[in-house]
């Protein structure tokens, strides 16, 4: 537990616009950057509970969005209505092991990991743990860079579904399931957006 | 907390009061709340459209996909297959489907759930979209409300739909034919219904066919209703010559069924759903008047019966009555003999009228009165005799007749069945008397005859060549001769022989010559005197002249 030296602790205040260094206003009232006029801020505010609001959201909204069909498609054959882990099951029984995995990773993988890894972020702020800082701020900085990539998916379904409409021949439509994803992304990435990386280097709540 | 109003004045001012900022929750948590009421909401949907989950039982889920195959009801979407397993005794397979929440009158009590793929009969193709579509499970429901989720599911589709209205009626009989379900039921050659099913009778003594008639021809079934087996070509050839007949087409292949109200009975009242009716196995058996309780009888025939069938009739006078049940063959000791044994089956009532009288006076009611009956008659002579009936096929038939030169015999009134004495045949008769007469031939004595008749036929040849070399040529001679001086004749005779016209001129001057004389003999009747004086000149006009006479040729 080493004593980090913060901003706060001497006085300084950064504008996370134009990243300039200012005194701290000691006053309440709103301290504006002298170069840029944004309202300076010790600390995002509310950000862990704004975070935690958006990660409830995100995860509530990630259940129907893997039960529900993403996606019909029709083909002589008649048609069928495919889930998220259902695709990627066919997928993977048709052989295209690659296409399984990636579909696994940006549809599974990536929001959970941003739901254990938010989660985590937030518990040890909330405990303001100096447990491994270094390595959550690395953390926060992959789930920010990773978190569009799950945009794939729903990327794939309107692909698909603009591209593959030959009447009886094959067809193929968006599901209610793909919106709930799309809402699983834009939370999760609104979650970590959220989420201020300064949170992780108090050692007390300011 | 407040403890500054117990300062002194003139001190430090009391210290403000700060109230923590009071946090309202913030805005944002309208997010979750908002994504949690959508997913309550989705919930709530899915759990008041889920329907029931029902378990059919099939042989083979051939065909069936989970997730993929639909059940339909009338051709609409009702739910699908969630599960597809091989049933715990390994004898079938159980698919699960999820029906909707609308498609809640099928889990009752009476649905049926079949298998849809495509079939192909007589006159009809059902399923064919199920070629591309797959197969699907259909359903069928009924007025059933008891709620009932296991089901075991029908091989073959149902042949009616519910909710269809006409009568359906059972059919038994000794033998199916070749009805199959699905095959027409005609009413005068117009198809009026199908059969529905067929099904073995308890005890397997015969069968029983379900029939469906569509409304609004129901109402033509009455009581009196004779149904019949229209099915395929029906060839008889039997004792009455070659038949052949059928009701449609369709019928030949599929078989099928007909019916026709009795012409007599007038019996009009409508059975109920689901009546019973025999289903007689040629129309004119079914147009019959109703044979009542069959009588069995015996006889025993001394010589062969080829020719004769089982089924063969046999008739009364040349009524039918009955037909033959078995032929058999039976051995007397005391005689060595092999009697043919022929039972039959009689139907009294076949008689009609003679029968309503037999049971006026009380004869034909009981067993008994009619062995009774039977014995009266076989005194006054009633025999058995097989008859051809067809003498291009050589079948055989039974005639009861009265044959009064029989000779007499005893008759058993207490056998059980009625032995009825028979003769042989009038074939077998015939064929006696035949080989009596071959023998009577045969006892001629051919040879001498033939060799006395060579004899007198050599003798008048001999006379005939003496006729021929010695009678004929003068006979010849003189025929020639004959037949010149007939030749002379005729020309003598001829209109333009001299002597003719000679005699003509000698004729005419005769008859002149006579004129001139009768003249003369009127003048002297008138004049006498003229003797003596002379002709007397003009003085009276001469008498005409008579016709002239005919001449002779």
């Amino acid at each position: 537990m080493s004593a980090v030296l913060r901003a706060a602790d001497a006085g300084l205040v950064l504008c996370r616009t134009c990243g300039r260094v200012s005194a701290s206003s000691v006053a309440s009232s709103i301290a504006r950057c002298p170069r840029c006029a944004r309202p300076l801020l010790r600390r995002a505010p509310r950000s862990a509970e704004r975070t935690l609001a958006w990660l409830l959201a995100g995860l509530v909204l990630y259940v129907p969005a893997n039960i529900l069909p993403v996606m019909y498609a029709s083909g002589v054959g008649g048609g069928r209505e495919s889930t998220i882990l259902g695709g990627v099951v066919s997928f993977w029984r048709a052989g295209s092991w690659d296409i399984a995995i990636l579909i696994f990773t940006a549809s599974v993988v990536v929001p959970a990991g941003k739901f254990l890894v938010i989660g985590l972020l937030l518990w040890a702020s909330w405990r303001a743990n100096a447990w491994r800082r270094m390595q959550r701020s690395t953390l926060y900085r992959m789930v920010e860079v990773i978190g569009y990539w799950s945009m794939v998916d729903v990327v794939v379904v309107a692909l698909t579904s603009a591209l593959l409409q030959f009447k009886a021949l094959g067809t193929a439509e968006p599901r209610a399931g793909i919106v709930f994803f799309c809402g699983v992304v834009v939370t999760t990435m609104m979650s970590a957006l959220s989420f201020d990386p300064r949170l992780v280097w108090d050692e007390r709540l300011p | 907390m407040s403890d500054g109003s117990q300062l002194p004045n003139g001190g430090l001012p009391p210290l403000p009061r700060i109230d923590r900022q009071r946090r309202l929750p913030s805005l944002i948590w309208l997010v979750p709340v908002l994504a949690a009421a959508i997913g309550l909401s989705l919930v709530i949907d899915a759990w008041r459209s889920a329907g029931p989950q029902i378990a059919i039982r099939f042989q083979t889920a051939e065909g069936l996909e989970v997730g993929k195959t639909l059940v339909k009801y009338r051709n609409v979407t009702v739910g699908h297959v969630t599960a597809i397993a091989v049933s715990g005794d390994h004898d079938g397979v159980v698919v699960t489907a999820e029906l909707a929440k609308n498609a809640d009158y099928l889990a009752t009590a009476d649905t049926l759930f079949w298998v849809a793929r495509p079939r192909i009969g007589v006159g009809w193709v059902s399923g064919l979209d199920t070629l591309v579509s797959g197969a699907f499970i259909g359903a069928e429901t009924g007025d059933s409300t008891a709620r009932r989720l296991k089901f075991t599911g029908l091989e073959i589709p149902p042949a009616l739909t519910h909710g269809l209205r006409g009568i359906r009626v059972t059919l038994e009989s000794d033998d199916l034919g070749s009805v199959a379900p699905g095959a027409p039921v005609y009413l005068k050659r117009f198809p009026v219904g199908r059969v529905i099913d067929r099904q073995l009778a308890p005890g397997g003594h015969g069968v029983r066919v379900l029939v469906f008639i569509d409304a609004p021809n129901d109402r033509f079934v009455t009581r009196s209703t004779r149904f019949w087996n229209a099915s395929g070509l029906d060839v008889t050839l039997g004792a009455n010559g070659l038949k052949l007949k059928t009701e449609s087409l369709a019928s030949v292949l599929a078989g099928g069924i007909a019916f026709d109200n009795a012409p007599e009975v007038l019996d009009r009242q409508l059975p109920g759903d689901g009546a019973t009716f025999t289903l007689f196995p040629d129309e004119a058996t079914a147009m019959a008047p109703p044979d009542g309780e069959p009588h069995y009888v015996r006889m025993r025939f001394p010589r062969s019966l080829r020719g004769l069938s089982i089924g063969a009739p046999v008739e009364f006078l040349g009524i039918n009555i009955g037909s033959v049940l078995s032929i058999d063959l039976g051995y007397e000791p005391q005689t060595q003999a092999f009697p043919v044994i022929v039972a039959a089956r009689v139907f009294p009532r076949r008689m009609g009228r003679a029968y309503e009288a037999l049971l006026e006076h009380g004869v034909a009611s009981s067993d008994d009165g009619m062995a009774r009956l039977v014995g009266q008659l076989v005194a006054r002579g009633l025999r058995a005799q097989p008859r051809p009936a067809n003498l291009l096929t050589g079948q055989l038939y039974i005639a009861l007749d009265f044959l009064p030169a029989a000779a007499p015999v005893r008759f058993d009134a207490a056998a059980r069945p009625l032995e009825i004495p028979a003769v042989s045949g009038s074939i077998e008769e015939l064929q006696a008397r035949l080989a009596s007469v071959v023998q009577k031939l045969d006892r001629l004595p051919l040879d001498s005859i033939a060799g006395h008749l060579d004899e007198d036929l050599m003798g008048l040849h001999a006379t005939l060549d003496g006729v021929n070399s010695d009678l004929i040529p003068p006979a010849v001679t003189a025929l020639k001769r004959a037949d010149g001086t007939l030749q002379s004749v005729e020309r003598v005779l001829d209109d333009g022989a001299p002597w003719r016209r000679s005699v003509e001129q000698t004729v005419d001057e005769t008859r002149r010559t006579l004129e001139s004389v009768r003249s003369l003999a009127d003048y002297l009747g008138r004049h006498p005197e003229a003797l003596i004086r002379g002709r007397q000149a003009a003085r009276a006009p001469a008498p005409p002249p008579p016709p002239p006479a005919e001449v002779a040729r």
